[in-house]
């Protein structure tokens, strides 16, 4: 059984291996995770998922093998276990609920009550006793309440934790806002390393000790040297808006690795196509232009000039004044991108469109013409062609 | 087998699932990876272990410059060269200079110890899958003394991290996995109150109020965690401030008493001023 819900979790483009899952059935072997669901649940989400922002994933997978287990052997409705009705049923109702629950015959014939009714349901309809809120017409429709509603809503109540956690998937909003994958990324941005030896001196330089040593006459005089930084320094200009919304994740990916991989970064924003003025925050860009001049002013020649951009616009907007979409230009794009690469010996494009399709849009082929060639797929292995380049 | 588990200690409150995960990995001597916001409890979480079982404890803290071999041993060959000149006798055996690690030392440990490898993400990135093998199998190689190092008995090890770093996914693979979500108000009750017991009810419920208002405010920087519920709370009680102070009225007109405790940067308190005019304004 626990096989399908293996591949149940891969078809759901978890990263789960095989290691893991042995891991737990072995853990299951030394009768961890054996209690009750809640516990199987927290054994295998800390077994399988290793990243935070695949429990809401997990969740959903979980609830689905755990309620197709009971439609395909289906706790018999009579023997449905009374203290799992009860915690349902404790979960859901107010203490007054509760009180005229009592004063309906008690908590004892309700459930039987309810019990009959998940049986009759079965016999009509499969299915039909997956869950006490489709059952719809059952005895708690009284007291006016559907506990696939209140289970959402419900907070602080002390027996939550009884409910089906992963129902509850409260790891929801972090899907999206944790960044997968950076680390591909890294590792090809780690080619653009030069090291140089700056600041304080914390390494034993073997060499000259040896030598100085010699020297000395034998008599030991130990040479330190300062640690190996990198000293890269990269200038990032990054497309935003527009056309490059459908890429925007993948660039936070390649911002972020590339934040933490080089210690001088400086970075800034364009659309479309770089003009006489780029931003550095998204939120202000009317307001808090740098003068690209400027930029070309601060900026020493040792930066490496990194674009990011799709390249897909009206050719227009590259070659004209005025072709801006957005303001009138007093002069084209083209001259632009040229003082750029004039200042900036080394320069690479990365084009988050893939290869085939660089043909089919002018201006892409109008930049990589101005870039010299010098643009590549934004892949770890158009990365790489592209760190190479810049070396 | 060792029937032991952990069930949180009376300075500390483990969820339901924090306890699955550390009790599989001390079943099956696996590590177990921690993550979550800073401020809830990671690196405590190790020690609360340690001290639970009754187990010694070996921490290891990680630094951006800390490599792997660093927690195996190190051999001082400068040392010994000096020695070397100075005729000193020892020099002889090349393990008077084979500084041991964390690791090591927790693998020579005579009971089964505690292992805490503290903010692992702060290393380089190649870090975590230099220490599969000795994580893996629990022995390492010492080329020096040609030997081999074995654990006696399989620590239990338990990693922190604050996500800075992705890590690789052989290490994960082997791990594992818990993230400490951020306590909701019942569990933050209970955690206030394994820290003040006997807090006064007005001012607790008030306090947390004021703490979980402060949190939802968008665009913090630095949203205040348990620590700094605690330290928070220490200071209020220091002060012997009155839960009245906290209460609705003033709150809407001024910064929480203490605020300095929960808001740590200047940027968050200058938004919190804001948005106090602006109710002020609202209010007239």
């Amino acid at each position: 059984m626990l096989v399908k819900f293996f591949y149940q979790l891969r078809s759901a483009g978890l990263p789960v291996s095989v290691t893991e899952f042995l891991t737990l059935l072995e853990a299951m072997k030394n009768g961890l995770g054996s209690g009750d669901v809640d516990e199987f649940y927290y054994l295998a989400r800390s077994t399988l998922v290793k990243n935070e922002a695949h429990f809401d994933r997990f969740d959903k997978v979980f609830g689905d093998y755990y309620r197709g287990i009971e439609s395909v052997f289906g706790p018999d409705p009579v023997q449905l276990p009374d203290d799992w009705l009860r915690r349902q049923a404790e979960l859901f109702l107010s203490p007054e609920e509760r009180q005229r629950i009592e004063s309906l015959g008690g908590f004892e014939e309700l459930m039987d009550a309810l019990k009959q009714r998940l049986e009759e349901q079965k016999k009509r309809h499969q299915g039909g006793n997956r869950m006490i809120g489709t059952a719809g017409t059952s005895p708690f429709g009284a007291y006016g309440f559907n506990p696939e509603g209140v289970r959402i809503g419900q907070d602080g109540s002390r027996h939550r934790r009884g409910a089906k956690v992963w129902d509850r998937r409260e790891y929801r909003n972090l899907d999206d806002d944790v960044q997968l994958g950076t680390r591909n990324i890294k590792i090809a941005l780690r080619r653009l390393r030069r090291f140089a030896r700056q600041g304080a001196e914390e390494e034993l330089d073997l060499d000259d000790t040896i030598r100085s040593t010699a020297r000395q006459g034998g008599l030991l005089d130990i040479r330190m040297v300062p640690e190996r930084h990198n000293a890269i320094k990269v200038l990032l200009f990054l497309d935003i808006g527009g056309s490059m919304d459908d890429h925007v994740r993948l660039c936070e990916e390649l911002f972020s690795a590339a934040r933490s991989e080089f210690k001088h970064l400086e970075y800034f924003y364009f659309h479309n196509c770089v003009y006489e003025s780029v931003w550095r925050d998204n939120r202000r860009r009317h307001a808090a232009r740098t003068p690209t001049m400027e930029v070309l002013r601060t900026y020493g020649r040792d930066y490496k000039l990194i674009f990011v951009g799709d390249a897909t616009m009206s050719p227009y907007e590259i070659i004209y004044p005025g072709g801006s979409v957005e303001h009138w230009n007093e002069e084209p794009g083209s001259l632009w991108m040229q003082r750029l690469l004039d200042t900036y010996g080394s320069a690479v494009w990365l084009n988050p469109e893939p290869e085939q399709r660089w043909d089919y849009t002018p201006s892409t082929g109008l930049l990589r013409d101005l870039m010299e060639r010098r643009m590549f797929p934004l892949t770890i292995g158009g990365l790489e062609r592209g760190m190479k380049e810049l070396m | 087998m060792t029937l032991d588990r952990f069930s949180g200690t009376d300075r500390y409150v483990a969820t339901e699932d924090l306890m699955a995960a550390v009790n599989a990995s001390i079943t099956l001597g696996r590590p177990v990876l921690i993550k979550g916001e800073p401020g809830t409890g990671k690196t405590q979480l190790a020690e609360e272990v340690a001290q639970a079982l009754d187990r010694p404890f070996y921490e290891w803290h990680i630094k951006s410059t800390t490599k792997a071999q660093h927690g195996l041993y190190e051999y001082d060959a400068v040392a010994r060269l000096r020695d070397s000149q100075l005729g000193d006798g020892r020099v002889k055996d090349i393990r008077n200079y084979i500084v041991k690690g964390r690791l090591w030392e927790a693998f020579e440990s005579e009971r089964q110890p505690v292992l805490l490898i503290d903010e692992i993400d702060k290393a380089d990135i190649e870090f975590p899958n230099d220490l599969l093998r000795e994580l893996d199998r629990m022995e390492f190689y010492v080329h020096e003394l040609k030997e081999t190092v074995q654990a006696r008995l399989r620590p239990i090890v338990i990693i922190t991290s604050n996500n800075e770093k992705e890590l690789p996914d052989a290490f994960l693979r082997r791990c594992f996995f818990h993230y400490i979500r951020f306590p909701d108000q019942e569990t933050m009750e209970r955690i206030v109150e394994v820290h003040y017991p006997g807090l006064k009810k007005t001012l607790l419920a008030e306090a947390l109020r004021t703490f979980f208002e402060v949190r939802e405010v968008q665009g913090l920087k630095k949203k205040p965690s348990t620590s700094e519920l605690l330290d928070w709370i220490k200071l209020l009680l220091a002060e012997d401030i009155p839960a009245e102070a906290l209460a609705s009225e003033d709150r809407r007109k001024s910064l929480p008493p203490m605020h300095g405790a929960l808001l740590k940067n200047e940027q968050d308190v200058h938004l919190f001023e804001q948005l106090i005019f602006l109710n002020r304004r609202n209010a007239r």
